[in-house]
């Protein structure tokens, strides 16, 4: 099991498609060029002897075949976040050596000088003529080989490397992918960083399914705009602050529809959907489906999807819980089992709050040099906290290291975030716990305000008093002009946290 | 024939189909395709081997075939016109939900 078989598969049935196109330079792999660049490439990478293959850079064509050659080489795939301080990304090299690296040609002689890394510029790397030893043979089937190391964003102390082995990886394939399901025009155009693992999902889907990658290396909503029209694509995938822009971008063009009539499916996540940026969304792309997909680095991608039609009966539901559907992440994917725990690790029921934990193939819950923090039984505790209806669609609460203990009790972010968004001049807002004194943990709310419109603190708390109780009222409360946002549309909470204990003390 | 291991890949004896191991069982089993034991890909097979006829309803890339007691899956990644079969019993193709592109 390995994910090159992914691509001996494309390339066996549709050599001749077009794979991947780079939105910005124009280049375009096939198939079949594609599955011959990954042998050359795999060559190159054994005769230095690299033990891993590490990418440092924007997406291009050699994002996928990076991916592929270190499959086929036998190496792990690291691609790491070029948005990173010089330092921090030497850091992460230093534990992946002896390291292959492709990275930008302004970055090369940097870190090439450092011990056991041989780097090589971007264009280098796709140069066919470069790589005149293609590697003899086929790839190794171990289904427990690493695939891929992926560094996540750990917000305290050093970054965890995430293990996805070729068994995650496939598995995940296999069992949401049907091979060769996309026509011959369709489309998808990829805005997610390399390093991320939507971006890692979106190579290995489209290749699975035979559709033509166009890749967006720096995501701005009139670029987006621009190659989708180009390019009349047909799926895509976007983080919620991605969509937010290009809603705004629309109606600051005056449109009424986006002009899309090709863009079958848009799909998003990798963080909380504001239901104003959706709703006016759905409003804007009328012939478009929108599914939302929840997933972690850990579970090789997406484990929960809100599909289309789940979308458009919240959207018409005659009930209160019908509609709030719109905000969930809908229901697990087959192969994958869904459970929300406490604190002592019983398993609770329908609506109960507490920790998701998730159970599958694709399941992965490993890093390196720290072992499985998967149980016994093969559940992977998320960090995540949320609760699932009765008729298994999960709502997520923020992570379960963002709850608020004040005075004993156990307050989500997310809950008193969801009252404060139904006022009508609330724009978006960020719930946090700051020390107190008294209680332990306060809460502090910071409100975007709606363009136009004026925040009435004391009506806000009013509101949450009303419709949560007298606990959960923010005791500080301030008005900013927006949320910090990581480029994958995570609220940074810990950064309002910090601003909130700055003016507090 | 060796023993089945996930990932583990085998082809066709009679005709171009080839298979890799997507759940394997603790057993002993016999893995045929168009009625004739599947063999390690590289393996030299002989020239004018034919499918068995009761084993020729054929098998598609990048279609999953279980077992009938659902203890083995196999992933056809090459066609061919011979049928899987485990044991001496036909497998059966196994559906991919349709689910919606997330990524």
């Amino acid at each position: 099991m390995n994910v090159m078989m992914l691509l001996e598969m494309a390339s066996g049935a549709f050599p001749d498609r077009p794979a991947f196109t780079d939105g910005e330079r124009g280049l375009t792999y096939t198939y079949s060029e594609l599955f011959e660049a990954a042998r050359s490439r795999a060559g190159s990478i054994r005769a230095q002897g690299a033990s891993r293959m590490a990418k440092l850079d924007v997406s291009n064509l050699g994002t996928p075949l990076g991916l592929f050659a270190s499959a086929w080489a036998g190496v792990p795939y690291v691609p790491l976040n070029y948005r990173l301080t010089n330092e921090e990304i030497q850091a992460l090299l230093k534990r992946v050596t002896p390291a292959y690296l492709v990275t930008s040609s302004d970055r090369v002689d940097a870190f090439g000088a450092l011990d056991d890394v041989h780097a090589v510029a971007t264009e280098g790397f796709l140069d066919a003529s470069q790589h005149a030893m293609p590697v003899d043979g086929e790839w190794a089937m171990d289904p427990d080989e690493v695939a891929v190391l992926l560094f996540t964003s750990g917000t305290t102390g050093e970054p965890k490397a995430a293990v996805l082995r070729h068994k995650h990886l496939v598995s995940y394939i296999l069992s949401s992918v049907e091979f060769a399901s996309a026509p011959e025009e369709d489309a998808s155009l990829v805005c997610v960083p390399p390093y991320h693992i939507a971006g890692i999902a979106a190579i290995m889907s489209s290749v699975y399914s035979g559709r033509h990658v166009i890749q967006l290396p720096n995501f701005t909503a009139e670029r987006w705009i621009e190659l989708a029209r180009q390019h009349q694509v047909t799926t895509a995938f976007v983080v919620p602050t991605m969509l937010a822009r290009i809603v705004e971008t629309l109606e600051a063009q005056g449109v009424t529809t986006a002009d899309m009539p090709y863009l079958n499916s848009l799909a998003y996540g990798g963080g909380k959907m504001p239901l104003s940026v959706i709703e006016k969304a759905m409003t804007l792309f009328p012939q478009t489906d929108f599914s939302n997909a929840y997933g972690l680095t850990e579970t090789s991608s997406t484990i929960c999807v809100l599909g289309p039609d789940a979308h458009r009966d919240a959207v018409s539901s005659p009930t209160e819980a019908g509609r709030r559907r719109l905000v969930s992440v809908g229901q697990a994917l087959p192969g994958v089992e869904i459970e929300i725990r406490d604190d002592e690790g019983r398993v609770l029921g329908a609506g109960e709050r507490g920790e998701i934990y998730v159970r599958g193939e694709q399941v992965s819950g490993e890093y390196e040099g720290k072992g499985s923090v998967v149980d016994a039984d093969g559940w992977f505790p998320t960090r995540d906290a949320g609760s699932i209806d009765d008729e298994g669609f999960l709502f997520l609460e923020g992570r379960a290291d963002d709850v608020i203990v004040r005075g004993g009790e156990n307050l989500s972010p997310g809950e008193i975030e969801d009252v404060l968004l139904t006022h009508p001049a609330v724009a978006d807002a960020a719930v946090v716990g700051v020390p107190d004194e008294q209680w332990g943990e306060a809460v502090a709310a910071a409100v975007v305000a709606k363009a136009g419109a004026r925040i009435d603190e004391e009506a806000l708390k009013e509101l949450v008093k009303e419709q949560l109780r007298s606990s959960r009222v923010p005791a500080h409360m301030e008005v900013w002009s927006e949320l910090p946002y990581n480029e994958t549309g995570k609220l940074l909470r810990r950064m309002v946290k910090a601003s909130f204990e700055e003016t507090l003390n | 024939m060796p023993k089945l291991k996930t990932g583990g890949r085998f082809k066709s004896a009679v005709c171009a189909g080839e298979i890799m191991v997507v759940t394997a069982s603790e057993d002993d089993v016999v893995l045929t395709c168009g009625g004739a034991d599947m063999v390690a890909p590289g393996t030299e097979v002989a020239d004018g081997a034919q499918v068995h006829p009761d084993h020729a309803v054929g098998i598609a890339m990048g279609k999953r075939y279980i077992s009938e007691d659902e203890t083995i899956e196999v992933l056809c990644v090459k066609a061919g016109d011979g049928s899987l079969a485990v044991n001496g019993q036909l497998m059966l193709q196994k559906d991919t939900k349709q689910l919606p592109k997330t990524d």
